[in-house]
């Protein structure tokens, strides 16, 4: 197998992958390709994302390239802190790319440093496959959403699945999301444990733990001393001046326990990372990359949480799509309109249909809103609009998001002239 | 990964690709406009375009009396009955794009006499903090608000001087909130007036 054996790919490499690959087993799918189909797709073929470069993501990073996958691309924004050095073992950022290339050689791995908002569909487009080690629920809504609005049902490969890790202490879990077809990440939004916050009116007033003095020093002095001033949580020289002020806070409450890194930790929102944790939900996240782009085994049926608080504690189940998710959920339609149409008669014709069933709906486009009913201000302020034409509001067409009372949660429209 | 793209194929045809609108700004264009206030609040929008930042006015009447066990209570409360009525209280909203995930941020644009609100103008109220779920809204933020107006909660002090005072003697209490709102300063700070 020629194409599949490079240079750098000594002798015996792939002998335990390809006891998996050369020949069908009784679980492996029927589209699987047994032999040389799938090692070159896995080897040669297949193009993969990982996101996040953290604890995480360098095990994601070192067990992909070990499992054979070959380009491999990665993003990370974050800067390097001393305490992550512990189990970000691929060092620093600018070597991570380097150090996987040389312990595994033939893999390529494209870094990119910066947020994954710089780049747009087209970059996207480019990946069968995408890992996120985020810590980030932003960062993940975000990558969510534009996996999901990335798929074209014209073209069946721009389903990219999304496999998602996150680790919290001993506590981890590792989906699989393919967009629109399974349960998406932001339908799982409220099963979120929310971030340890502390009534106001204890920080200022009873502080009893080093937390209290430390939310003091940020929450409340932060803005009164600089206004409007954005604290940066990455610049040791905000960090300090909150761990000085929470210091002398703690004193006055004789609270004992208040360090810098203490500090640091409230104010970013840290949670100690465990290795072997990030190794287990790594290895979880990557045995699914790997069966998805092979077919070689059945994949996680599509959420898989392990609690390793209290001895080990793992639980397999299949988490559904919320009908009523503002990403994946919702229904779609549709409309095809004379150019001539004015909003008005547009939103006459949409309380009319029987198979929408709406009342008083509020439409914008996701730029701009185009007719707002309440408040009584941007009602005044969108009601000129009524009487424009939907051609000259949106020009080309496009997608409207409606949302009204009578809705679960939105409708999209998607706008085209006849 | 072929089987995957297949799956899709089988799906139904009708499946259409979905809004690139955020759900941040979707959530937040369904609250506004379903926001069901009493008369008694205004919001208002200094860009009408950007719905992530806006004011709301509270202006508190009478409010409504609870009744509580105690006839002694019910006559302290009698007491405080539309104690804020006449003022104007001017709140900033400020939504990011992790909403409804995080809450919004919630500040009194005005130095008021009130035992939950400092004089920075952060507010003491649970459902902004601690106590925020996704499944709350923008309204119930709001008449969360409101209520603090009807029934200021001496027991979570941001304004110590005024919460002590509501609790040690009410009618000096009540005065100082008259006087505070007419723009008079008590302690040695002096309050915006807020009358409307």
């Amino acid at each position: 197998m020629a194409f599949s054996q490079c240079d750098h790919d000594w002798e015996g490499r792939y002998y335990h992958i390809d006891q998996i690959l050369d020949a069908p087993g009784p679980r492996t799918d029927e589209g699987f390709m047994a032999g040389d189909g799938v090692k070159d797709f896995l080897r040669n073929q297949s193009k993969i994302l990982v996101i996040g470069a953290g604890g995480l993501g360098c095990e994601i990073l070192a067990n992909l390239a070990l499992t054979g996958f070959k380009d491999i691309h990665v993003i990370d924004m974050d800067t390097i802190d001393i305490s992550n050095l512990n189990r970000q073992f691929l060092f620093r950022q600018k070597d991570v790319a380097e150090f996987i290339m040389n312990r595994v050689p033939g893999v390529k791995v494209t870094p990119y440093f910066g947020k994954i908002q710089d780049k747009d569909d087209d970059y996207y487009l480019q990946f069968n496959l995408v890992i996120c080690g985020l810590d980030s629920i932003e960062a993940r809504r975000w990558i969510n959403a534009t996996l999901v609005n990335l798929v074209d049902p014209e073209n069946p490969e721009s389903l990219k699945p999304l496999i998602d890790g996150g680790t919290e202490g001993f506590k981890g879990q590792a989906r699989v999301i393919l967009p629109t077809i399974t349960s998406c990440y932001e339908c799982s939004l409220d099963m979120l444990n929310k971030p340890t916050a502390f009534p106001i009116c204890t920080i200022a007033n009873t502080p009893r733990l080093p937390e209290h003095c430390i939310e003091w020093a940020s929450v409340l002095e932060w803005p009164r001393v600089y206004g409007d001033k954005k604290m940066d949580t990455d610049n040791p020289d905000d960090i300090t001046w909150l761990y000085t002020i929470a210091a002398a806070r703690a004193k006055e409450f004789k609270i004992e326990g208040v360090t810098w890194s203490l500090t640091q930790g409230v104010v970013k929102n840290i949670i100690p990372a465990i290795a072997s944790t990030n190794a287990i939900i790594a290895a979880s996240c990557c045995n699914e990359a790997f069966k998805i782009a092979t077919s070689s085994a059945a994949y996680l049926n599509n959420y898989f949480m392990l609690i390793g608080t209290e001895g080990i504690y793992s639980y397999t189940f299949e988490h559904e799509k919320k009908k009523n998710c503002p990403v994946c959920g919702g229904d779609a339609v549709s409309l095809a309109v004379k150019p001539d149409m004015t909003l008005e008669e547009l939103i006459e014709m949409l309380t009319e249909r029987q198979d929408i069933q709406i009342k008083n709906p509020s439409l914008s486009t996701p730029t701009k809103q185009l007719y707002l009913r309440a408040p009584p201000q941007l009602e005044e302020a969108t009601r000129p609009n009524l009487l424009k034409t939907v051609s000259e509001l949106i020009p080309g067409g496009g997608e409207v998001t409606v949302t009204a009372g009578t809705l679960p949660f939105s409708l999209s429209l998607d706008i085209t002239f006849t | 990964m072929i089987k995957i793209w297949s799956m899709k194929k089988n799906e139904d045809a009708a499946t259409k690709k979905k809004p690139k609108t955020s759900a941040a700004q979707i959530r937040v264009q369904k609250d506004l406009t379903e926001l069901d206030l009493p008369s008694t609040m205004k919001t208002h929008f200094p860009d009408p375009i950007d719905l992530l930042n806006f004011m709301l006015t509270i202006t508190p009447d009478e409010g409504q009396m609870l009744l509580l066990p105690h006839a002694h209570d019910q006559y302290l409360n009698f007491l405080l009955l539309g104690m804020y009525k006449g003022g104007a209280f001017t709140f900033s909203f400020a939504i990011n794009t992790n909403y409804p995930h995080d809450p919004p941020k919630v500040k009194c644009t005005q130095t008021i006499y009130h035992p939950n609100v400092d004089l920075e103008g952060n507010v003491c109220l649970n459902i902004l903090r601690e106590d925020w779920k996704p499944v709350l809204n923008l309204n119930s933020v709001m008449v969360g608000l409101q209520y603090l107006f009807l029934e200021p909660n001496a027991d979570d002090p941001l304004n110590k001087e005024a919460a002590q005072e509501m609790s040690k003697n009410r009618d000096q209490f009540l005065h100082n909130v008259k006087s505070s709102m007419r723009g008079s300063s008590i302690k040695g700070v002096q309050y915006d007036k807020v009358l409307a």
